[in-house]
């Protein structure tokens, strides 16, 4: 069996607890606006012309972007990194693109994970059929899960698909009693409109466990990867938040009664 | 930081680095006198120390309260021309140079003119070394392979153990007339010389003692005059402080601070040791006072806090000696090493932080000084809050304090022989040293430049920037078949240079037991007293000499390079790899981008590069751990290079790793600038691969993003990753939290940056005072920040 993998980072200190290596899956069925890595969306694996610069000279060269890795492959990165997992309460985080779009890759990966007593962390958008997501749950210790935006419609003019069976999924999670970390991308002007988040909460205060949740402020880092590999990018003109903003957002949230983090 | 100690440290920060004649005029005196004819060289040595104990200026600067100065005031140098006496052009590149100057007077080069330099021409310790060298020594010298400390420094690299902060000189003194009342003439045929030695040494003691009671007698005058009461008071108290210590042990915390930098005056002008000297653990010899004061309410926090900064700051009136030519390329610092060590076990194994080492790390963040450099033991059992505490001043980004592997010393020390509570007495000194602290002389003998014996093997034998033979002819490697021929060549010409190294050291150490014993040092550390022996010649408890290696990333590179480009995947020929470094990779711009880009290297925690580490650590290792000294003990190797690593850059040219000719090498056991690419945690997998408990210290050193270390969770992943770190027995790590962005900034403003401390290898610099290349290799250091 084998995934396509664009990334595997070592020392990920900000998607889930401790020190953690985070194996980014290829492929991904939401197309976000304001993603950082929108060369994640493509499940395919493929070659872009990168120019180096060496001593003044510009010399071409390809890159590869994705690769396909087996589950030893991936499970020899993991075990170089056991040691900083133990010593910082930290594990596994798979993410992407969505992890769950190779979600028998990832299973088999979580089931390694779990034979070697490494703490496993799923980083989903939800987008995906409950069968497979309460499969997956039962091999994964923490789940990071996204939601964007709590309006149907406008949840699908921003990512491309409707937020139903996200909702659906995260409710599923909370009845299976497993630990969950909202993540909220805060983008100005998108989804910070103060109807929407009344309703956001509305609906996280139904749940029936409390989870955390993380405010991700919108940032532009990712924003030159779209002209670097010919993706259009619709987010001109939107600013990042400054701190008052994003303090004031968080505010909200804790006066409403939920734990509330800025940042992974 | 109150008042009074701002207007010290300031005082001591604007204070001009200078060269005082003082101590020079006072040795040659001594050394023309007949008295110095007719004595034995120990008691010459102890008298001449006397000489200029009794007669030196003595300097009071205004609020301080530990008093004490090696020249006629801060930061004004002495010389010591019997080791190595500076000619007039050698005080003019000092007067001149751009970076760690010493300014010198017309009065000074005057006095040089027609007293120093006539008297000592031909009679000085460093012609006596290069006198009885071999020629092959001085070619590898000469070509960059390895340093020498000695040259130009007398042995020194030792720590105070826990003895002296509870033993006076008087104490010291009677067990010296025992030792002499016990000397056997009949049987023995060292007594006399060890009555000689033992003489010296309380001559020594007696030297110390009245030098403080000078300063005694200088603070009471300044009393009689002084019209302010409260200093008036403190004065007073200052001069019976001076009166009761050296000469018995202290009573309250402000006297064992005193006690202590008496001593440590004395070391430091007896000769010019490398390093200076270092009250080593210092948290833990003073925690009796401070408890016991604290109790009786004779001492207040905040009284504790000023004596401690105050101390400071005499550590940082003091830079290390002028150093010209080779010995000032491989430290090129005003920086004298004095490395004070908190935390670690006690002797029975215990958890040693306490309440007072919170209040020094409080110190050292507050005084942000480059002197003294400051250090945490950090075993299993310290809490995390100690290496949490210490990660929030890493984090304010001036390199200190480092961080270092309590259970890792201590395996290190039993491995060499020590026993378990001289280990756990131990601890780290200068950059990254193993010692054991109060019983052990472990002399830096020269760093040892591994690229440059490489680049010796790939011309066989020949440097191609001279055309000399310097090393073996080990065969063309252009004609080799596998790679273990390379491997196997190398370690023939490490083997080579490893004997030369040694053997001139077994030649200067005796150089300097016959000619410069140094009595006074000798009654610090256990056993020369007992013994009857000079620190120079075997007289303390255990006696190390160590040769540092340097390049071990680059090195690792360079294998790594040929093994993957020409054996494994052919690429290129050995012949064409040769050819494209003779010529600095003109005309091989691609061949080079695969060099830098496209191979695999050191610290990215790939076992196919990784794997020429360990063989490359081993080959050094075998070649020089266990071998004998003259003093007793044995030869041992350490990783870490100070400045080392420009200057030895500087003569090794192109290298198939890529980097160009004269440009940096590695530092420590650090990657190559810029080669890590996978993060701090790859990083460190890759540096724990070698045998860190067969070393006496491996330097590693990071460069972070401030904000990687923004929140609480990158600390706490920071405190995490140093645990992994040591529990893979990693020796040490040290962190730079800056930005290329800002040190560019810096050298375009240095006017706006004077401030702005960076960690170079082992210790903290101003990034105003390095040379150029020196800059730039740290800019060019991997940042870890967040992807």
């Amino acid at each position: 069996m084998f995934g396509t993998i664009f990334d595997i980072v070592h020392f990920a200190i900000h998607d889930g607890p401790g020190i953690r290596q985070t194996i980014f899956f290829k492929g991904c069925p939401l197309s976000c606006w304001w993603c950082h890595n929108p060369e994640s969306r493509s499940s395919d694996i493929k070659l872009v012309d990168r120019e180096e610069t060496m001593d003044g000279f510009k010399l071409s060269d390809k890159e590869t972007i994705g690769m396909r890795y087996s589950i030893d492959g991936v499970m020899t990165e993991i075990n170089k990194d056991i040691v900083f997992f133990e010593e910082s309460g930290g594990g596994v985080t798979l993410s992407g693109g969505e992890p769950l779009q190779q979600h028998e890759f990832a299973l088999e990966l979580l089931k390694e994970c779990r034979k070697l007593e490494i703490h496993t962390c799923v980083d989903t958008t939800g987008n995906l059929s409950s069968d497979i997501l309460s499969n997956i749950a039962s091999y994964t210790d923490l789940f990071l899960y996204d939601l964007k935006h709590i309006d149907d419609a406008q949840h699908i003019k921003y990512t491309g698909v409707s937020n139903k069976q996200i909702l659906n999924n995260l409710k599923m999670l909370d009845e299976m009693k497993k630990d969950v970390w909202i993540r909220f991308p805060l983008i100005p002007g998108i989804n910070d409109d103060e109807s929407d988040f009344l309703r956001l909460m509305e609906f996280l205060s139904k749940l029936k466990n409390d989870h955390p949740i993380s405010l991700l402020p919108y940032h532009k880092i990712g924003s030159q990867k779209y002209n670097r590999y010919g993706i259009e990018y619709k987010m001109n003109g939107i600013s990042e938040p400054d701190s008052d903003y994003i303090f004031q957002i968080k505010s909200m949230f804790t006066n409403a009664g939920f734990a509330t983090s800025v940042g992974g | 930081m109150n008042e009074r100690i701002t207007r010290l440290r300031e005082k001591s920060q604007s204070a001009i680095p200078q060269i005082s004649a003082e101590r020079a005029l006072l040795v040659t005196e001594f050394y023309k006198s007949d008295l110095c004819q007719q004595v034995s060289v120990p008691m010459r040595r102890a008298l001449a120390f006397d000489h200029i104990l009794n007669n030196k200026s003595i300097c009071i600067v205004d609020d301080e309260l530990i008093v004490g100065e090696r020249g006629p005031k801060p930061k004004s140098v002495p010389t010591y021309p019997e080791i190595n006496l500076h000619s007039l052009e050698d005080l003019e590149i000092l007067h001149s140079r751009p970076k760690v100057w010493f300014k010198s007077s017309d009065e000074v080069r005057k006095a040089y003119k027609d007293i120093v330099i006539p008297f000592w021409t031909g009679k000085t310790n460093r012609e006596k070394i290069f006198n009885n060298l071999d020629r092959n020594w001085i070619d590898a010298y000469e070509a960059g392979v390895f340093t020498e400390f000695q040259e130009q420094r007398a042995p020194g690299h030792t720590v105070l153990g826990p003895k002296m902060f509870k033993t006076g000189f008087m104490e010291l003194i009677q067990q010296i007339r025992i030792g002499i009342s016990n000397l056997d003439f009949f049987n023995d045929e060292d007594a006399y010389n060890k009555r000689e030695e033992l003489k010296a040494m309380e001559v020594s003691a007696n030297a110390i003692i009245n030098f403080a009671y000078r300063n005694a007698g200088e603070l009471e005058l300044l009393a009689q005059s002084e019209t302010d009461e409260d200093r008036k008071i403190e004065l007073m108290k200052m001069a019976s402080i001076c009166r009761n210590v050296p000469a018995n042990a202290p009573q309250t915390f402000h006297e064992a601070l005193q006690h202590y930098w008496f001593i440590h005056i004395g070391v430091i002008t007896e000769v010019n040791p490398w390093d200076s000297f270092n009250p080593g653990r210092l948290d833990q010899h003073l925690y009796p006072f401070y408890c016991k004061e604290i109790d009786e309410g004779t001492l207040t926090i905040e009284g504790a806090i000023e004596l401690l900064e105050s101390f400071w700051v005499k550590f940082n009136n003091h830079p290390a000696p002028p150093k010209i030519g080779v010995t000032a390329k491989e430290s090129s610092t005003y920086t004298d090493f004095s490395l004070i060590n908190l935390g670690g076990v006690k002797a029975d194994g215990s958890d040693a932080v306490n309440e007072l080492t919170y209040i020094i790390l409080d110190v050292i963040e507050e005084m942000r000084l480059l002197q003294p450099s400051s250090m945490v033991q950090v075993s299993k059992k310290s809490p995390n809050r100690f290496l949490k505490r210490t990660a929030r001043i890493v984090k304010t980004g001036f390199g200190q304090p480092s961080i270092f592997n309590t259970d890792a010393i201590i395996q290190q020390l039993l491995y060499q022989g020590k026993s378990l509570e001289d280990a756990r007495n131990g601890g780290a000194s200068g950059c990254v040293e193993t010692g054991a602290f109060g019983t052990e002389s472990y002399i830096l003998t020269g760093y040892f430049n591994l690229v440059k014996i490489f680049e010796l093997a790939m011309h066989n034998g020949v440097d191609p920037l001279t055309g000399k033979k310097v090393g073996l002819s080990t065969g063309d490697m252009s004609k080799f078949d596998s790679f273990d021929q390379i491997l196997d060549a190398m370690a023939k010409q490490v083997k080579y240079f490893v004997d030369i190294k040694v053997k001139g050291t077994n030649i200067i150490d005796r150089i300097f037991a016959e000619n410069l014993p140094v009595p006074f040092l000798s009654l610090l550390i256990d056993d020369c007293i007992s013994s009857g022996t000079d620190y120079n010649n075997g007289g303390a408890r255990y006696n190390t000499s160590y040769i540092q290696g340097v390049g071990l990333g680059s090195l690792t590179d360079i294998l790594t390079s040929i093994k993957y480009n020409v054996f494994d995947e052919k690429n290129v020929s050995f012949g064409e790899l040769l050819k494209a470094t003779i010529s600095n990779f003109k005309d091989h711009i691609e061949l080079r981008n695969n060099l830098v880009n496209h191979t695999p290297k050191y610290g990215n925690d790939n076992d196919y590069a990784d794997e020429q580490a360990t063989s490359i650590f081993n080959i050094f290792l075998d070649a020089v751990d266990g071998r004998p000294n003259t003093k007793g003990g044995h030869f041992r190797i350490n990783m870490l290079p100070t400045t080392s690593h420009v200057y030895f850059g500087s003569v090794t040219g192109a290298t198939p790793d890529g980097r160009l000719a004269h440009k940096p090498l590695s530092e420590g056991i650090s990657p190559f600038q810029g080669a890590d690419r996978k993060g701090p945690s790859a990083v460190i997998k890759s540096a724990s691969k070698i045998d860190h408990l067969k070393t006496g210290g491996t330097l590693l050193n990071q460069k972070f993003t401030p904000a990687l270390l923004e929140d609480e969770k990158g600390l706490d992943s920071l405190v995490s990753l140093i645990r992994a770190y040591f529990r893979m027995d990693g020796h040490h790590i040290q962190f730079n939290v800056v930005t290329a962005k800002q040190l560019r900034e810096a050298q375009k403003h240095p006017e706006n940056h004077k401030d702005l401390i960076v960690r170079v290898a082992g210790y903290s610099d101003y990034f105003n005072d390095l040379g150029d290349e020196l800059q730039e290799e740290i800019i060019r250091r991997s940042e870890h920040k967040e992807y």
